[in-house]
């Protein structure tokens, strides 16, 4: 009988266990082999060529709410870095096709050639149901043919998020200048642009491409160094402004840029995203914690307290600063997310410096936020009201 | 912002009788609108021809008029009931126009009423073509390209901005007389001189034609801090050429990349702003060219519409609700979200499953009608269904149309029956189809060409002959990612059948052990 319509795969079975012992079956799809790491939901109904470009989430597993992935497949363009960088993907569906005029080749492709490993056919409601009850939890995805015994041993070799240092793994080991500008048919906006060049020093705590673009595309020259470049060689470089990028983890051991932020603070307009609002936070006395599950998505509402203004933005955070624990600190809380009342943004007109948790640049999600970026250049060309 | 209280008597228009193209939906939101502005202490006055509706039963409005929906009626009863505004956002577009014509002829002004939600120039801007052209192009948006041609020298200047194929239409004639498409050089100039005759005032518009782009629908909603957020995303499964309200729709769009989709969204909360609508839901049409992606806005409907009703039960957010009461001046943040009941209603939702909606004809209690599917809407009615895939979804729907159909196909209701998917029935039985037959292959290729009630069943006839997806493609232009969701259930069907004979091979085996 001539039956098949379609030259699908058969999928080898492969499972996902989770710290307390509880397992998820599967499917595999990319490379085959096994990967740990921190489990996280992510709720974006699109974007997951950004997700998994995003440096912020090196060292964990990433599954999406949104069932149906790979639908569009992936092109040279929307990508965050130069590689995928999350530990391991999990979804319901893959699409057997990637249908959009720019895409270039398939999700499970592109995964396949950078050996992630990914799960489908996973009762994904089900694994984020229980993240979101009992907090995000460590786990290891296996498409070998071991036992559950075995991979019980291995999510024990997987590190804890709390106290270590992701940062030294996906910061740059020599600095570089930036270039590349916004894809012009996807951001048709006018920007604030400097008539004279900025130069902006980026610090890669795990930075996402669109960041860069951003700046760039506001007119400024950016040059992108080391998490651990220290403020001697900072203050050597004469920037008009400092950018603290995001990236992955607990920002508390961060603390050779947590000094050199100390140093800097009030010499050079600050602007910090994500981890970097979190290193600010930390810089200027305050402390952090760690979320139950994070906020990882493209639509949580986040309110700036002086105007009443909501933008619907992208996140992607575990850790949050506490509100406490600035509260003495000469800083002012411009922003909070309309979902739990966390911190969501500080300023200090005093020291010139700003930052917010959520993602400005998008990237995935929603450009509502975009304005911060106009925010620093108008703080570096001298602007008064800033 | 808290509601306002310099008003306290909200007038409401229905949509009146149940037509195609407006029928239970407008009376879902205006059952909420009412419901909304009652719950904050307004009395709302309610007008509906239509006595068969939720909206009209006695407890839902403060005072309810049913009497037929016209300008001068209307008149009377703001004469009689003196409200302090009119909330014309909530009726279809039969409460819209009523609501224009009222503005236009100053009975509002002249009895101190205020338009509430969309005022009258920005109801204006969304509805002329003409106006509604110059604010996309304030805000760089791009429409389909066109211009007005009264010679054929003219027209040739023209085309080559508006490019192949294009759609030359006469100017004021009835019913589209003299219309054509020109799809090369060698074509056009004929086809424009046909519709220059045709054209009592020698004047033809030429557009670009879309036909066969890939359709986008937003939800988007505004309050008056101006804040504004996206509902939900819809993507048409029939592309542009089958109104929205004859397309199997799906929620959400399946088939943007984020940057496309932001693209989408910034635009749409332009639109919103430019248009003026100050409060309250939107539906904004998008067409794609699924070739190189370039955009084009289709239209806008400053209102609820048929879609606001699909995008509230896909998503949980009620905007008929939502949209009354940003209307008397609450902000998006001052509401509660129905679902989480702790979070605002300033966010949007984000789901973890997959909508789609079927229309539902009803040809044979109109004898004699066409059932070709275009731009004029023909369905009576939908079926709304979730699932966590695609696939599932779309069963799910096809099952709740009351059509006496399964899902898709392979219930015994099939039109063809084809001998290979067959595992025990005798293949030379007569009424199964040879799937190479070369007359069965033309009568579903026309099908598929056609837009038409039945073509999804047609799309499994067109798979189980062996048509490729690039084939279905080419003839339905539905995009290959649904063309292959579709494909993976009937090789499911395929695999069960596999089984089926396994499982029996396997038991007559064991009856001759045991000699049965």
């Amino acid at each position: 009988m001539n039956n098949s319509i379609l030259n699908t795969i058969i999928r080898k079975p492969a499972v996902l266990i989770l710290e307390d012992g509880a397992v998820f079956r599967g499917r595999a799809f990319g490379a085959v082999g096994e990967a740990g790491g921190e489990v996280v939901f992510n709720t974006s109904m699109t974007g997951y060529q950004e997700v998994l470009t995003d440096p912020s989430y090196y060292g964990q597993i990433v599954t999406m709410t949104y069932p149906l992935i790979g639908n569009y497949g992936v092109n040279e363009e929307d990508v965050e870095s130069s590689k995928i960088q999350v530990a391991g993907f999990i979804v319901k569906e893959i699409s057997q096709i990637p249908s959009n005029w720019r895409s270039t080749r398939s999700l499970e492709e592109w995964m396949l050639s950078q050996h992630i490993v990914g799960l489908c056919g996973v009762d994904t409601r089900a694994l984020v149901r229980k993240l979101r009850t009992y907090g995000v939890m460590r786990g290891v995805i296996s498409t070998e043919d071991g036992t559950e015994a075995d991979i019980h041993a291995k999510i024990d070799a997987v590190p804890s998020m709390i106290g270590a240092d992701l940062v030294r793994s996906v910061t740059t080991n020599e600095s570089y200048r930036w270039k590349d500008r916004l894809h012009p048919t996807y951001h048709s906006k006018i920007f604030t642009k400097s008539a004279n060049p900025l130069c902006v020093l980026a610090f890669d705590f795990g930075i996402k491409q669109n960041i860069l673009r951003h700046l760039t595309e506001r007119g400024c020259e950016v040059h992108v160094v080391p998490a651990y470049t220290d403020a001697d060689e900072i203050r050597a470089l004469q920037p008009d402004g400092i950018f603290l990028s995001n990236g992955p983890g607990d920002p508390e051991p961060v603390t050779y840029a947590i000094h050199t932020i100390q140093q800097l603070l009030g010499s050079y307009p600050i602007f910090g995203i994500c981890l970097g609002h979190q290193v600010l936070g930390l810089a200027l006395g305050g402390t952090t914690y760690k979320l139950k599950f994070g906020h990882r998505g493209a639509n949580q509402p986040v309110k700036h307290l002086k105007s009443g203004k909501i933008d619907i933005t992208s996140q992607n955070h575990g850790f949050c600063v506490d509100m406490e624990s600035i509260r003495d600190k000469k800083v002012e809380v411009t922003h909070i997310n309309l979902n739990d009342n966390t911190v969501e943004g500080l300023e200090s007109r005093e020291l010139r410096c700003f930052s917010v948790q959520y993602h400005p640049e998008a990237s995935p999600g929603p450009y509502d936020a975009a304005h911060h970026f106009d925010r620093f250049v108008r703080m570096m060309t001298g602007d008064k009201d800033e | 912002m808290p509601k306002r209280t310099d008003i306290h008597k909200i007038l409401i228009i229905g949509s009146g009788p149940i037509i195609i193209g407006q029928a239970c939906e407008f009376d879902y939101s205006g059952t909420q609108g009412c419901k909304a502005l009652r719950e904050e202490g307004y009395e709302v006055v309610l007008v509906n021809s239509n006595p068969a509706t939720i909206m009209t039963d006695p407890d839902l409005g403060n005072r309810t008029y049913i009497e037929p929906i016209s300008p001068q009626v209307l008149e009377k009863i703001i004469e009689i009931e003196k409200p302090d505004c009119l909330l014309p956002t909530l009726g279809g577009q039969t409460a819209l126009n009523n609501a224009v014509a009222l503005a236009e002829n100053g009975i509002l002004e002249r009895h101190g009423v205020e338009l509430i939600g969309a005022k009258l120039e920005a109801i204006n801007k969304a509805e002329d073509r003409e106006l509604f052209k110059e604010a996309m192009n304030r805000i760089n948006l791009q429409v389909p390209r066109s211009g007005y041609a009264r010679s054929v020298d003219e027209a040739m200047n023209i085309i080559k901005e508006v490019g192949f194929p294009a759609i030359i239409r006469p100017s004021f004639t009835l019913g589209g007389t003299g219309a054509g498409t020109a799809y090369n050089r060698e074509e056009f100039p004929d086809v424009v001189r046909w519709g220059l005759e045709c054209s009592p005032c020698h004047t033809v518009l030429i557009e670009e034609s879309v036909l066969g782009w890939k359709e986008f629908e937003l939800e988007v909603m505004r309050d008056l801090a101006d804040n504004v957020v996206i509902i939900c995303s819809i993507e048409n499964f029939d592309p542009m050429g089958v109104h929205t309200g004859d397309s199997i729709t799906v929620a959400p769009a399946q088939t943007l990349t984020d940057k496309e989709y932001q693209a989408m969204r910034d635009a749409s909360i332009d639109i919103i702003r430019e248009i003026g609508v100050e409060t309250g839901g939107s539906n904004i049409q998008f067409a794609v060219n699924p070739k190189d992606g370039r955009m084009v806005v289709i239209e806008m409907n400053p209102r609820v519409s048929r879609s606001s009703a699909l995008a509230s039960k896909a998503t949980g957010f009620p905007i008929a609700k939502i949209a009354a009461k940003l209307a008397v001046g609450f902000t998006l943040d001052e509401i509660r979200n129905d679902i989480t009941r702790v979070t605002p209603a300033s966010f949007e939702p984000t789901i973890d499953y997959c909508v789609v909606k079927i229309p539902r004809w009803a040809f044979e209690k109109f004898p004699g009608s066409d059932s070709t599917l275009g731009t004029q809407m023909k369905s009576v009615g939908e079926a709304m269904s979730i699932g966590r895939t695609f696939k599932e979804a779309l069963q799910k729907g096809l099952r709740s149309l009351e059509i006496d159909r399964f899902g898709f196909g392979a219930d015994g209701k099939d039109t063809y029956v084809f001998q290979h998917q067959l595992v025990f029935e005798d293949p030379q039985d007569s009424s199964y189809q040879d799937p190479s037959a070369s007359y069965l292959k033309e009568e579903i290729i026309e099908k598929l060409k056609r837009p038409n009630p039945d073509r999804i069943f047609y799309i499994r006839y067109a798979l189980q002959i062996g048509l490729s997806i690039q084939d279905i493609y080419q003839y339905t232009k539905i995009d290959p990612w649904f063309l292959v969701n579709l494909a993976e259930i009937v090789d499911m069907e395929y695999q069960l059948r596999n089984v089926k004979k396994d499982v029996v091979e396997w038991i007559r085996e064991d009856q001759k052990i045991v000699g049965v």
